[in-house]
């Protein structure tokens, strides 16, 4: 497996070693090796069943909360491996953020209560710094302007676009350095979705962005590097430019070319 | 390097294991219950046990002033009664169960407004079925229904007896009205968890609503129904209140449904406190042993039955 | 035909709410929540207006309060913690196992757990007890409460408990804060449920709390309730003024039971209707 020529001589930000994951034996992950670099944006595509979510979900110690679940080697976020025996599963995903698929804001949470959930419930109780951090969290996501107003709505009250966007403030409250989303535009509008790749070009300068996509064109327009699954491998990881117009994969051709998928 | 299944799964914060631990030692609590349950009604009846085995279910002298405690009039009390309220309950029941989930509207309307009222039924405290049972039901089984059934099937033993409304056939019948709640509500969990597929498919082979029930609906849901009836069984069987007051409390074996008698709950309320010596206490605390175990059993086996139909463990009563 | 079947299951209700309302009311008078039970009276000793021949419901009152107030505090705690269990770690055979008892124990029948607690607690102590009867009442709302907060639980979307653990909360905070939050008023509900059950038990109490025709005396004394008074006084003779206590104190049970289930209906519809949100 090579690694993008632009790549090489960079300290990656999250690399995999081997990773494999999966339920009771039945191995969905089949060992990646990965390396991820920061602030960029990396897109994890392919069919469905490829891995990619699993793949996204062992970076943050997600897969393991599922009874049955089981992951095999390393991961390394700057040069640490988070499945170490010693590593504290909480304080990894402290420094990891996740948007999911569908918006999960809490419902019994107000909008400002919402944002800074990850502060609050491990023991925040300083006002004026949660205010800052609800505030410039909710710029960061392109969101203050439009809540500033209602923070004490429901956050159930907000459409599903913004409480997308919600869900990202909330991610970024807790000043993680890596940001895993999971195809976070799949339940949008083509506008709430515009608006969602538009704040990711934006974040990618404090964040490291990993971004599940089965969208090509979202891929090509929001990312810089793309790693392509098959059937838990990884079978090419380039820049999306390259891999694009030029798969050196004939797998990762079909795919772009819609021959499956 | 494996995140073992047992290891730091999920986190390590002490909290997490404070947590479980408490949460987990309330589960362990429920299961102490049960079992504590069988421990002392095993060891609050030794005495009974011990002077009277196996006669004390065979037998049928029941004679406080002789020491004599033996308890099969009051195993067929509870037999003839649950049979009544069997009998009569699972059509109404199964009736209600198929007028709500077959027939009307599931949420809105009359059909809803229906169905909260027969689980209305079961939410009055069977004490007051019992009261009212005494006060309303035993005069008009007395002075109607009773001498009526006595002069048309008085032929059979099963009917020949003084009606005086006190008697086993008024229990049943209250038994019957607490036990609908019961079944009408599993068999209707139970219906719902019948594929649509199978109903459409008589349906386009030109059934009627009722055939449509009948033959494709009713086998398919046949076992569900069957532990419905079971759970209504058991039902019948550990209702005490109800039973007490109309029961006829009567310790003979019982020669006629319309005759005096008890059952093992309601002998056990009225017979307390009218001696207080350590044998009878042990025997009473053995019909519980008794009522215990036959309670096992039914409510195992019928579980069994829903479980598999529905896969709920959802049962309201 | 079916629907001949919803009338006939439908018309003993009416007639009990009925004759519980028509022969309940005339005994209610403010007398009937102050005062204990009258003794016997014949039918010409009332005409004469003599005061003993009127009474009311207090020992049952305060001993139902006393008893499935106490009930309460031991049975919310314990049936919260095993629907948390349930729930949260579903996957462990102790919770297979304890789930299948909890279901088990919420139909038995209540004379046996009376009876059980007769055996432990009041032979021990030798003495029919308010304890006694309130420990017997907690057996019975456990299953009850244990099994909605496992429902309620269970509802909470996966997502939410991940969206929380993914902010780096651990687990425990989780299932407090996110969770048990957002699933509260089914949790609400089950203990509205368990109490009414509670309060309208009598036969685990005749054998655990038995009866005084007084307020409570002591945690360890012999115990009255609401229960216990209509089964006494409604079967202890043809009395007119006791058959009349036990109607009154019947349409007071059922009255307080309406008034519990219209507070559950009221928490499902605001769960419905959208939750306010807290600052």
């Amino acid at each position: 497996m090579t690694e993008p020529r632009s790549l090489s001589g960079v300290q990656p930000k999250f690399e995999t070693k081997g990773l494999k994951a999966g339920f009771r034996s039945n191995w969905v992950l089949k060992g990646i090796d990965l390396k991820i670099p920061p602030n960029k944006v990396t897109a994890v595509m392919g069919p469905s069943g490829c891995g990619k979510t699993t793949f996204v979900r062992c970076l943050n110690r997600l897969h393991e909360l599922t009874p049955g679940a089981v992951v095999e080697g390393e991961a390394l976020l700057d040069g640490e491996n988070i499945y170490d025996k010693n590593a504290d599963p909480v304080a990894v995903r402290r420094r990891i953020g996740m948007v999911f698929q569908k918006p999960n804001p809490f419902p019994t949470m107000s909008i400002y209560h919402n944002v800074v959930a990850g502060l609050t419930l491990n023991g925040e109780r300083d006002r004026k710094k949660l205010d800052h951090a609800a505030e410039q969290s909710l710029r960061g996501a392109y969101l203050w302007d439009e809540v500033k107003d209602k923070l004490t709505n429901s956050g159930a009250s907000l459409s599903g676009g913004q409480q997308q966007r919600l869900c990202i403030a909330r991610a970024l409250a807790v000043e993680p350095e890596v940001l895993l989303m999971d195809e976070p535009c799949s339940a949008l509008d083509p506008t709430a979705t515009a608006k969602i790749e538009e704040l990711i070009a934006q974040l990618k300068r404090d964040y490291t962005i990993i971004i599940v996509t089965h969208n090509l064109q979202q891929a090509s327009r929001v990312s810089d590097y793309t790693a392509f699954f098959y059937l838990g491998k990884l079978i090419e990881y380039d820049e999306t430019a390259t891999l694009f117009e030029n798969p050196k994969e004939e797998l990762t051709e079909r795919y772009i070319t819609g021959k499956f998928g | 390097m494996t995140a073992s299944p047992k290891g730091n799964r999920g986190s390590r914060s002490k909290g997490d294991l404070v947590l479980k631990v408490v949460v987990g030692a309330a589960a362990v609590g429920v299961i102490a219950i049960l079992v504590g349950l069988g421990i002392e009604l095993t060891s609050g009846s030794w005495l009974s046990i011990k002077t009277f085995g196996l006669g004390f279910i065979t037998g049928s002298t029941w004679d406080p002033y002789h020491d004599i405690f033996n308890v099969f009039p009051f195993i067929l009390g509870t037999l003839i009664t649950s049979a009544i309220a069997l009998l009569l309950g699972l059509p109404i029941g199964l009736g209600v169960a198929i007028f709500l989930s077959e027939r009307a509207g599931r949420t809105r309307g009359l059909g809803a407004a229906l169905g909260s009222l027969v689980e209305l039924l079961a939410a009055v405290p069977s004490v007051i079925y019992g009261l009212w049972g005494l006060l309303v039901l035993v005069p008009i089984m007395r002075e109607y229904i009773e001498p009526t059934l006595k002069t048309y099937l008085g032929f059979t033993q099963l009917f020949n007896a003084a009606p005086f409304g006190l008697d086993l056939l008024t229990a049943g019948v209250v038994l019957t009205i607490m036990i609908i709640p019961t079944i009408s509500a599993v068999s209707r969990d139970v219906l719902n968890a019948v594929p649509n597929s199978q109903r459409e498919a008589m349906y386009s082979l030109g059934a009627t609503d009722w055939e449509v029930t009948r033959k494709a609906v009713l086998p398919y849901a046949r076992s569900g129904i069957f532990g419905a009836t079971i759970l209504g069984l058991g039902r019948a069987v550990g209702e005490t209140m109800a039973v007490t007051f109309v029961v006829g409390n009567a310790t003979a074996i019982p020669t006629s449904i319309i005759s005096p008698g008890y059952t093992l709950t309601s002998l056990i309320v009225n017979q307390f406190g009218t001696t207080t010596d350590p044998l009878s206490d042990a025997a009473l605390v053995e019909v519980g042993l008794v009522l215990f175990m036959l309670a096992l059993v039914i409510n195992f086996f019928a579980r069994l039955l829903v479980w598999r139909m529905t896969r709920s463990t959802r049962f309201r009563v | 035909m079916v629907i001949l079947a919803v009338v006939i299951a439908i018309i003993p209700l009416i007639l009990v709410v009925w004759d519980v309302v028509s022969q309940g009311l005339p005994a209610i008078t403010l007398n009937f929540f102050t005062h204990n039970p009258p003794s016997p009276c014949s039918q010409s000793q009332i005409a004469t207006g003599s005061a003993m021949c009127w009474g009311g419901i207090l020992n049952g009152i305060e001993g139902s309060l006393l008893m499935v107030g106490m009930a309460t505090l031991i049975a919310v705690p314990v049936g919260i913690g095993a629907g948390i269990y349930f729930s949260e770690w579903p996957e462990s055979r102790l919770s297979f196992l304890s789930s299948f008892t909890n279901d088990v124990l919420a139909e038995f029948p209540t004379i046996t757990i009376g009876l059980f607690i007769f055996v432990l607690i009041v032979e021990t102590t030798r003495t029919f007890s308010a304890v006694a009867g309130a420990t017997s009442l907690a057996i019975i709302m456990l299953p009850i409460v244990a099994r909605t907060t496992e429902e309620s639980l269970k509802l909470v979307p996966t997502t939410l408990r991940e969206a929380s653990m993914a902010l780096g909360i651990p687990r425990w905070k989780t299932i407090f804060r996110i969770v048990i939050s957002t699933g509260r008023s089914g949790l609400a509900t089950g203990i509205l449920l368990a109490i009414a059950r509670a309060a309208g038990e009598t036969a685990p109490l005749v054998v655990t709390a038995g009866y005084l025709n007084f307020p409570p005396t002591g945690l360890f004394q012999p115990t009255a309730s609401i229960p216990y008074i209509i089964y006494n006084f409604g079967t202890g003779g043809d009395y007119a003024n006791w058959t009349t206590t036990a109607w009154g104190a019947a349409l007071s049970l059922v009255v307080f039971m309406l008034i519990l289930n219209l507070s559950v209906k009221f928490f499902i519809g605001r769960k419905f209707a959208g939750v306010r949100a807290e600052i």
